[in-house]
């Protein structure tokens, strides 16, 4: 197993550098020449120069990449071309709502889709079942920011459970936390309805093995097959799901975000974008691929511990 | 067959309603969809306005209708990008395997590895908004799952007897890749299809939801519910018909997906 764990670790890393390659190349070769956009046509030619050499825009290519890189590893992500600040000062305060949000959504998938797939797959074509299966398929087809809008729409009009205005933590946690649950919700549903679909179908799969026969004549109950025996094989391909997952989720919770005015990663991104201001665009894009490719690597670990029979590879 | 194959029919209604909905959409509008009216300011479904009025006194069916033509389109191009491209690549990495396949499936895979919103929306940061660039920006990221699903098919079949016959014959690569082996992988690609429509349509929303789409000035449906979200509790219309387009659009074609993947669940 080590040798398969070591084989995946340069995996990951290569596929880490082939993020920053195509990071940097997208974000230099493409747009051209930054100066124009950062200070206007009506710079002067000392402020060009200015401006070139602080960000380092005369060396060549692979000079540049180079020393963007071992920054960016050392936490150093460049400077802002739209504030005066670090790339680093203007993301930080940020990450802590989307993680939070992405956070509680990842829970969220958990505590509704295990109850209700296990209960689903307890009689299939029963009542129940056809409930579920009706419920997850309508679910599945709403976009997670009409979701977002939608549970706006009840909780905080027609209900009154929450204002929609943000709670920052700062007001306090539970609070802040209370808020933070509808836009979770939001971005759970959608991913919870395909958790439910494939962890039934998992089940079902499972429950028509020999060993399950072999559980049953050895006096377990349906109940008892299900929690003790299915459930441990059934998660294997749920768990890859959700792991393969968090890249959407973590996109999902910035798309919501902009629902419910939450002032995460999201609103950074999308007014660096309108701003041009690549440097923060680069950065938050090299980040999240890392965290992406980062939780996908330890899905694989994870994979190996619960289903020792995968070797190699 | 056992069982009727619930999934197809119903889905198939709701995306032949969608589809005649939204193609009505392209050539016929009941009202100018961008021109405001004030008497009409926030007015709510009526006889003469059916969806009701936004709060420039336009008509929300006439722009729902616009928006969903629209919305269709993009995706349409998305896939037509995507798939083309992504049933080359697969096919040929499938057939021949061999380390270039094994490089494009490293790359396949990273790409992949991403959520294709945020992607789309980097490489928009890059080219500027518009429908044109959506449709390119989504389509090349596409590929990569198509050319996935297509590969893995190929490689099934690419040492069946039926294939070393032809070959035997002095059948060639080209014409075995294309006439012999496509037709039998048809509907893992339909149901593959199905999928990726639903996704370009759930991007090409959240984009312009997020206002880094189409132009402000090009109709779509994600910017539709944008506007409309500073009146929701006001005008709860002007989000209600733009939101109902979009899921009922996902869900007719996920039906129809579901039930193609019944039947070839039946059928194997």
């Amino acid at each position: 197993m080590g040798k398969a764990v070591l084989k995946r670790l340069g995996l990951l890393l290569g596929t880490l550098l082939l993020v920053s390659v195509l990071a940097f190349a997208a974000f230099s070769v493409i747009p051209g020449d930054p100066t124009g956009a950062v200070l206007g046509i009506e710079a002067t030619d000392e402020q060009i120069a200015a401006f070139r050499a602080r960000q380092g825009l005369d060396l060549p290519v692979w000079q540049r990449y180079l020393s963007w890189l071992s920054a960016f590893v050392a936490g150093d992500f460049g400077q802002s071309y739209k504030y005066d600040m670090t790339v680093g000062q203007l993301i930080a305060p940020k990450v802590g709502a989307t993680l939070t949000l992405a956070a509680i959504a990842f829970a969220l998938i958990l505590l509704i889709s295990l109850p209700l797939g296990l209960i689903a797959a307890r009689r299939p074509g029963g009542l129940v079942d056809r409930a579920v299966t009706v419920l997850t398929q309508v679910t599945m087809s709403v976009p997670n920011f009409v979701m977002g809008i939608a549970l706006m729409y009840l909780f905080a009009l027609v209900l009154h459970w929450f204002q929609p205005e943000y709670i920052p933590p700062e007001q306090g946690l539970w609070p802040h936390l209370r808020f933070m649950v509808f836009p979770a919700l939001a971005v759970a549903l959608p991913k919870s309805a395909m958790t439910v679909k494939l962890l039934r179908g998992s089940i079902l799969g499972e429950l028509g093995q020999d060993y399950i026969r072999t559980a049953y004549s050895k006096g377990n109950s349906r109940g008892s097959a299900l929690r003790r025996h299915v459930l441990r094989n059934a998660m294997i391909p749920v768990v890859t799901f959700l792991a393969m997952a968090i890249g959407d989720i973590m996109a999902g919770s910035i798309v919501v975000e902009q629902v419910f005015g939450v002032p995460g990663l999201g609103r950074v991104l999308i007014s660096s974008i309108n701003n041009r201001d690549y440097p923060v665009v680069q950065a938050i894009v090299v980040l999240l691929a890392a965290a992406v490719v980062g939780c996908n690597f330890l899905a694989d670990l994870l994979y190996r511990v619960m289903d020792p029979r995968i070797e190699g590879t | 067959m056992k069982r009727k194959n619930w999934y197809l029919t119903i889905g198939a209604v709701l995306t032949a309603f969608m589809l005649a909905f939204t193609a009505l959409g392209l050539f016929w509008t009941p009202f100018e969809p961008s021109a405001m009216s004030a008497p009409d300011r926030n007015a709510p479904p009526s006889a003469a306005h059916p969806f009701g009025c936004d709060a420039y006194g336009r008509d929300v069916l006439s722009r729902t209708l616009e928006g969903a033509g629209s919305t269709l389109t993009i995706a349409l191009a998305v896939l037509a990008v995507g798939a083309a491209c992504g049933l080359a690549v697969g096919a040929l990495c499938g057939y021949y395997g061999g380390p270039a396949d094994a490089l494009v499936m490293r790359l396949c895979d990273t790409v992949a590895a991403f959520p294709s919103v945020l992607l789309a929306l980097v490489v928009l940061a890059l080219t500027g908004p518009g429908k044109y660039n959506v449709i390119g920006a989504l389509g090349v990221l596409f590929i990569p799952s198509f050319a996935r699903l297509v590969r893995g098919e190929y490689l099934k079949y690419r040492d069946r007897d039926f294939v070393r016959s032809a070959r035997l014959m002095g059948v060639g690569d080209l014409r075995i890749i294309f006439v012999h082996i496509l037709p039998n992988i048809w509907p893992t690609l339909l149901s593959g299809l199905t999928i990726g429509f639903n996704n370009a349509v759930l991007a090409e929303a959240s984009m312009s939801y997020l206002g880094i789409g189409v132009t402000p000035t090009e109709p779509s449906l994600g910017y539709m519910l944008k506007d409309a979200q500073g009146s929701l509790f006001t005008l709860p219309w002007c989000t209600a018909f733009p939101a109902a387009a979009v899921i009922a659009l996902i869900l007719g074609v996920s039906l129809v997906g579901e039930g193609i993947r019944d039947r070839m669940g039946a059928a194997s």
